[in-house]
């Protein structure tokens, strides 16, 4: 069902995310919720809880003041607050689709090295530039998270332990400047070494092969049935009155 | 500030992505190929420092670093933020695809400005206290500045969400003071240690 091609991929993530994000009516969404928690849960991956459940802050915000600030008929009263109905249904449908989506991106994208995704982009036309610096970035950092992990276990064997003080702000400070002169130390390195075997910005990222049929047949479908639910969505009006 | 699929509409999707591709392609024009390592190895470090969860209280935040990224890479902080915002998307899921552009913008733009303003000033700071407090103004200004941008994004993008982007600022206040003082201390320490780090956009002669 997902294509193989890493072009493809990133198409119709982009296709299916983009229709999926802009659904109106409850009961479309819903849908597509289902449809992507159900494939999500047939997938070799499982649901990706920890994805799920990471929300930013004024998401969390808007979900929970939404119903509050809405007018309409009131559901549940708490205190002098009311939670009208049509907040709720509100609430309902972005949280139907922000799960919609990153299930759907985790689907299509999350398998994906970021060489090989670094190559795809390549194809799709992005500029070399930026998709060397995609790869280079997504190859360094592993290598710099290790640093800074090694600067932590050091911080950590002293003894340090987080805390809200001027302590913890000025160690985080120092480990952030430690590892900027070990980055900037490490950068002339390579710079050196790739000046040396001739690099311009063309990373060897293999040949480009036209996307097979099928490959192309699957990101369709994806791409396709999103599009449906977004034409059913702006039908539901007419159809449901 | 990761901004997911489905809250804004496709005017203010479009137009953050117009943006943000013109600041992109203004950093690709100053990054020239030999800088590419570099400010791919200065992303990733960022990107690490992105990882650290700074207590406050029973909560904690994660740090941003757009107004140091600002500093060090000037306008190339738009493709940095771009492509550790994609790595983020892909590796953990944080934030949408469609919302790429809006969150690109919002975090680099004040980022670049930050940069643009404090930093002949850091650099030319005689003592590390004088690069530490202006250290801390862009940290804090790159902070209130993309939460300022996002408010914005979501009052254009649906009326309802007014009353959160109202109180968006607000909310980021206690990371704004965080980032503020890690940013000064991070500033002091290279002002002390390697006051060559801090040389504008990706290329040292």
């Amino acid at each position: 069902m997902i294509p193989a091609d890493p072009r493809l991929r990133i198409a119709a993530a982009f296709a299916a995310v983009l229709s999926l994000s802009q659904l109106t009516a409850m009961p479309v969404a819903a849908l597509a919720c289902a449809g992507a928690v159900l494939a999500a849960a047939m997938s070799a991956g499982g649901l990706p809880w920890r994805r799920l459940m990471h929300l930013e802050g004024f998401v969390l915000m808007l979900l929970v003041t939404l119903p509050l600030t809405i007018p309409g008929t009131p559901l549940v009263r708490v205190g002098p607050l009311a939670a009208s109905a049509e907040g709720l249904a509100q609430a309902a449908l972005l949280g139907c689709k922000i799960t919609a989506a990153v299930l759907t991106m985790t689907l299509l994208l999350a398998g994906l090295d970021p060489v090989r995704l670094g190559g795809a982009l390549a194809g799709l036309r992005v500029p070399p530039r930026l998709v060397a610096l995609f790869v280079a970035t997504a190859r360094y950092v592993e290598t710099i998270g290790q640093e800074a992990a090694r600067l932590r276990d050091a911080m950590r064997a002293r003894g340090f332990r987080p805390r809200t003080d001027r302590h913890t702000l000025q160690s985080y400070g120092n480990l952030m400047g430690m590892l900027l002169v070990r980055s900037l130390d490490r950068a002339e390195r390579v710079e050196e070494a790739m000046r040396a075997r001739g690099f311009t910005r063309h990373l060897p990222l293999g040949e480009a092969t036209p996307p097979t049929g099928p490959d192309i047949a699957r990101a369709t479908l994806i791409a396709g049935a999103a599009a449906l639910l977004l034409l059913g969505d702006r039908a539901w009006p007419i159809l449901s009155s | 500030m990761h901004i997911p699929d489905g809250i804004l509409s496709v005017p203010v999707l479009a137009g953050g992505a117009a943006l943000a591709a013109a600041g992109v392609a203004m950093g690709l024009r100053r990054l020239d190929d030999r800088a590419i390592p570099r400010a791919a190895i200065l992303s990733a470090a960022f990107f690490a420092g992105s990882l650290i969860a700074v207590p406050i209280g029973p909560t904690s935040v994660h740090l941003v670093f757009a107004g140091l990224i600002g500093v060090m890479l000037g306008w190339a902080i738009f493709p940095a933020v771009l492509v550790a915002l994609a790595l983020q998307a892909v590796l953990f899921g944080f934030g949408g695809l469609t919302a790429l552009g809006v969150t690109t913008l919002a975090v680099a733009a004040p980022g670049a400005l930050a940069g643009a303003v404090f930093g002949p000033g850091i650099r030319r700071a005689a003592r590390p206290a004088a690069a530490m407090w202006r250290g801390a103004l862009a940290g804090a200004l790159a902070v209130l500045g993309a939460a300022a941008l996002v408010a914005v994004a979501l009052v254009l993008s649906d009326g309802h969400f007014a009353p959160v982007a109202r109180v968006m600022t607000a909310v980021y206040l206690p990371l704004a003071a965080v980032e503020a003082a890690v940013t000064a201390f991070a500033l002091g320490f290279l002002a002390r240690v390697q006051p060559g780090a801090l040389s504008p956009l990706a290329v040292r002669a």
